[in-house]
């Protein structure tokens, strides 16, 4: 196939990418400049850098960071678990089915769940702790968004450990490292470029909730999700919600270029 | 037993999924000699391997090391070290690190570990290719990387599992002189896998040769290429020509419808046996002189030999290895020594046949 013929394949993608990927960038940037009047302005960017958006941020950066550690501190084992189970397939379907579901479903069936008059705190009040105000705390925010995001992460640790050749662990023993040294020498290092997307697929998301917040927090928590979704419907203050937008993207980019799969050697130690 | 021993196998058995894979296997190795577990794929060869190196559990019996028994002695406390098919290089960790990997597990000290390292990489001519990853490394290299692994915990007992057969003809020929050469040199013992039995013959100091979970024979490489005890080992080792005769006396075999002079003796009258001829040991001859009166039906130009393809009127087909050409479709004959004619008994246990075998040399009829 020619170079010619191969690059008119190219033009639906393009096409696609300029029109929904460019142009929105574009005008989320060109809106960022405007002020509440419809002129150009830095004030959205002097804005932004008061403390009330800096605040923000840092809360922000501070929930997905829980979010995702939370996230793979129960992802990793279980993904560890999986793999070394009979119908490991079947395990990981069933555990994928729930990102199936309508996120909407799921956070309304917590609010069942976490209410006051709900399972969970008749749980508590048999066992004598008695109900607790779950709902409209930051507790189940993060609680919520590490349910909703399990999948996410399990699937590429899964795919990467999967893909792990067993003779690497069957090395590792076999040169004197116990269970947990070939884990933390070999099988981590090893399946990280997993862990690595895992994180990306979680954090990222995690940075611009605003279902979540609104409806799990009650608002409890403002996340730039929250405030970017504030200025575009209610405050109507289209600029500001567009200059927090380029800061999302701006930290978006930063994760993935240092989250990014180097090639193997030039992350690896240094000589002994 | 002997004092010698370092690895005994006492009537090891191994099953996985109701599949008996080894069945009631005893053996014994010895230090500093280099082993071959020899056989054709699911013979139970690696079990045996994986079952020293600690990566499996006997179903039953006992696996002694240095006289304990390590049934239950998880891998990393053994003092083996296994040089793996793929190599199993970390693909994360530099030549240096992939060879230190074990001794900075062991917690040695900084000093100490670079010295044996570089002694270690030293010994397997890659001195310079310290801080290469193994990604930029060929397939003989990386081999040498993983034995060097290997060997820098100076391990009592070095298991290699098939670990030339990704290397093409060339290498592989050259790395088993490395192999040997390198067993000498260290001194230690040397358990091999493969299913290569020139591989075998050209290395070893002992051959188990394994079928169906069972060792079918051990010996010298010489032992088992002269002295096939059943019709898998002859036809597994080198090329046979296996036919089926009649022991009518001592020194006297009948087959292919007549009879001979062997050198066998002490079995039983009209016992049904089963022979060998190596296609070497036959020699192409007038039609008049020969012992056996064959047409040849097929020719194989093999660069040092010829492989002649011949049948006999009882339509017995029998591999002909000659420098001389032969004419297809000629009738030619063959003839052979006394001595070339190896005499089979059906399910004789290597015990028997060792004693029996014994009893020849004795007498002086040996070969």
């Amino acid at each position: 196939m020619g170079n010619k013929s191969r690059n008119l394949f190219l033009i639906p993608y393009v096409f696609w990418i300029a029109l929904f990927v460019v142009a929105p960038i574009i005008l989320v940037l060109f809106y960022s400049f405007r002020g509440l009047d419809g002129s150009f302005t830095l004030s959205n960017y002097q804005h932004f850098f008061s403390s009330t958006y800096f605040q923000l941020t840092l809360s922000s950066f501070w929930y997905a960071f829980l979010i995702t550690l939370f996230t793979l501190l129960i992802s990793y084992p279980t993904a560890l678990v999986l793999t070394k189970m009979r119908h490991k397939q079947l395990w990981l379907l069933l555990i994928i089915v729930p990102s199936w579901i309508n996120i909407l479903l799921k956070v309304y069936a917590f609010l069942g769940i976490l209410g006051t008059y709900g399972p969970f705190n008749a749980f508590l009040d048999v066992i004598g702790i008695g109900a607790v105000q779950l709902l409209f705390t930051d507790f189940s925010f993060v609680f919520v968004s590490v349910y909703i995001f399990i999948p996410f992460m399990i699937l590429p640790i899964f795919n990467a450990l999967d893909k792990l050749n067993p003779a690497f662990v069957d090395a590792s023993r076999d040169l004197g490292a116990s269970s947990f040294e070939t884990f933390r020498k070999v099988i981590f290092p090893l399946t990280i470029n997993g862990v690595k997307a895992g994180c990306q697929l979680v954090f990222i998301p995690a940075l611009s909730l605003f279902m979540i917040t609104r409806l799990i927090a009650g608002n409890q928590v403002i996340t730039l999700g929250t405030a970017i979704e504030q200025h575009f419907l209610v405050t109507q203050d289209w600029g500001m919600g567009s200059t927090i937008a380029v800061f999302l993207i701006i930290a978006m980019i930063i994760i993935m270029f240092l989250s990014g799969n180097r090639k193997w050697g030039l992350t690896s130690g240094k000589k002994a | 037993m002997n004092q010698n021993t370092i690895i005994r196998f006492d009537q090891v058995t191994h099953s996985f999924d109701n599949t008996t894979v080894l069945d009631k296997v005893s053996f014994e190795i010895e230090k500093g000699k280099f082993y071959t577990l020899l056989g054709p794929s699911g013979c139970g060869k690696t079990t045996i391997l994986r079952l020293i190196a600690g990566f499996m559990e006997p179903t039953d019996g006992k696996v002694y090391f240095n006289e304990e028994i390590i049934n239950h002695v998880p891998a990393h406390k053994r003092q083996v070290n296994t040089v793996f098919q793929d190599y199993a290089l970390f693909p994360h960790l530099n030549v240096y690190e992939n060879v230190a990997f074990g001794l900075k597990i062991k917690k040695k000290k900084r000093a100490e570990i670079d010295k044996k390292v570089k002694e270690a990489l030293a010994f397997v001519n890659l001195e310079d290719y310290e801080t290469r990853e193994i990604s930029e490394m060929s397939g003989g290299q990386r081999q040498r990387v993983a034995i060097a692994r290997a060997i820098v915990n100076e391990p009592e007992v070095i298991l290699l599992d098939e670990p030339l057969s990704a290397l093409d003809l060339k290498l592989r020929t050259e790395m088993q002189y490395e192999l040997k050469e390198l067993q000498q040199r260290l001194g230690i013992t040397f358990i091999f896998v493969t299913h290569d039995q020139e591989e075998a013959l050209a290395m070893s100091d002992e051959i188990f040769v394994m079928d169906k979970g069972v060792i079918q024979q051990s010996g010298t490489p010489m032992d088992i290429y002269d002295e096939p005890i059943n019709r898998f080992v002859a036809d597994f080792i080198g090329e046979s020509n296996i036919t089926s005769g009649v022991m009518v006396e001592d020194f006297k075999v009948a087959f292919a419808g007549k009879e001979f002079t062997c050198v066998d003796r002490d079995l039983k009258t009209d016992e049904p046996v089963e022979i060998v001829i190596r296609p070497e040991d036959l020699a192409i001859t007038e039609e008049e002189n020969g012992k056996l009166r064959v047409r040849v039906d097929s020719q194989l130009f093999r660069g040092v030999h010829y492989e002649i393809c011949c049948f006999d009127e009882y339509e017995n087909e029998w591999l002909v290895h000659s420098t001389k050409q032969a004419t297809v479709g000629e009738r030619i004959g063959l003839t052979f020594e006394p001595e070339a004619i190896h005499v089979m008994r059906f399910n004789e246990s290597e015990e028997d046949f060792d004693k029996r075998l014994e009893g020849y040399t004795e007498s002086g009829y040996g070969k």
